[in-house]
């Protein structure tokens, strides 16, 4: 039997591939049979998410997309994709009173702006299939909650889950599925800069019904499925994956 | 970088807390409005005033406003 959430074949590729989410979304899609495009900014990094991936016919590329030039770059060397999940983000806690212009264009070029034109570009070049997914990692932040300091955090997420929306319609008639998962937090070191300290994130921890922040594979499952003929009939949908959290 | 300077930038992130109560002995956490907001506060005020990255360990062994002054200043003779 052909199992359905199977990627066999399917040509994806993975932003934001070198750590966390990224990372072991590329890893889970190799195992599912994917042929996966990883990119990210850091070598050193990238290739390490490169020599764990499973089968053949993968390729890595170094880009910056908060860069147009790396853009253009990136889809010149890209093959006709089947899927595509923009993983790439940025979390800086900021109480509001001290954002300003530059703090959150940082946020939002790398949140919400090149992942939304990089598939702006990539639907004009014509290389992306029909019948293809895009998966955007929003979050629970912006959508159904936020936390202290994570105003623009929120806002750049809250705007993908709109773009999701506007996106699924328009590339409905080249049936071009749009979706995106919103994890509640992650075991990553997204707050590697240390704003947040261990000790706050294991009282953090507490809140969550099921007792624990989710695993990286565990956001990769859920974009696994939005990725393959699973979810075929499924756009523009937003998909929860929190332990709970929003529930209380 | 002058103690007197860096506790009325700390006390000004304080909306409720009198003035008076900010000294460079006070044990900030024990102050009834402190937060893990107050402490993101904190963060974002020194990056501005000082050019400094505080971390959120670098608060958390901090007892008083001395203490943290201290952290800052050793930051910003490196």
């Amino acid at each position: 039997m052909k199992n359905p959430f199977s990627l066999e074949d399917k040509f994806i590729l993975v932003t934001g591939a070198s750590s966390g989410i990224g990372k072991a979304i590329a890893i889970e899609c190799s195992r599912m049979g994917a042929k996966v495009i990883v990119t990210a900014r850091n070598k050193e990094r990238l290739n390490e998410t490169y020599s764990k991936l499973e089968g053949g016919g993968h390729v890595q590329l170094i880009a910056d997309l908060s860069k147009t030039g790396e853009i253009e770059k990136l889809i010149n060397e890209l093959p006709v994709l089947d899927g595509l999940v923009h993983s790439a983000g940025l979390a800086e806690p900021l109480p509001f009173q001290f954002l300003n212009k530059e703090k959150l264009e940082k946020i939002f070029d790398v949140n919400f702006t090149a992942p939304t034109l990089i598939t702006q570009q990539l639907i004009k070049s014509k290389k992306i299939n029909k019948n293809a997914s895009v998966v955007f990692i929003s979050s629970i932040s912006g959508v159904y909650c936020s936390s202290n300091g994570g105003s623009a955090y929120s806002a750049s997420k809250g705007a993908i889950n709109g773009l999701v929306k506007g996106m699924a319609l328009d590339l409905a008639p080249k049936f071009i599925r749009v979706n995106c998962v919103n994890p509640g937090m992650i075991n990553t070191n997204i707050f590697e800069n240390g704003a947040i300290s261990e000790e706050q994130l294991k009282e953090d921890m507490k809140k969550y019904p099921l007792k624990r922040y989710g695993e990286p594979e565990e956001v990769a499952f859920a974009v696994i499925y939005l990725l393959s003929d699973a979810s075929k009939w499924v756009t523009g949908s937003n998909l929860l994956i929190d332990g709970g959290y929003t529930l209380l | 970088m002058e103690i007197k300077g860096f506790i009325e930038n700390f006390a000004s992130q304080f909306e409720f807390t009198d003035t008076s109560e900010f000294k460079a002995e006070t044990k900030f956490r024990n102050i009834d409005e402190w937060s893990s907001l107050l402490a993101l506060s904190v963060i974002a005020m020194v990056d501005e005033k000082y050019n400094v990255t505080l971390k959120g360990d670098d608060i958390r062994v901090s007892q008083t406003i001395q203490d943290l002054f201290n952290i800052v200043s050793s930051k910003l003779s490196k």
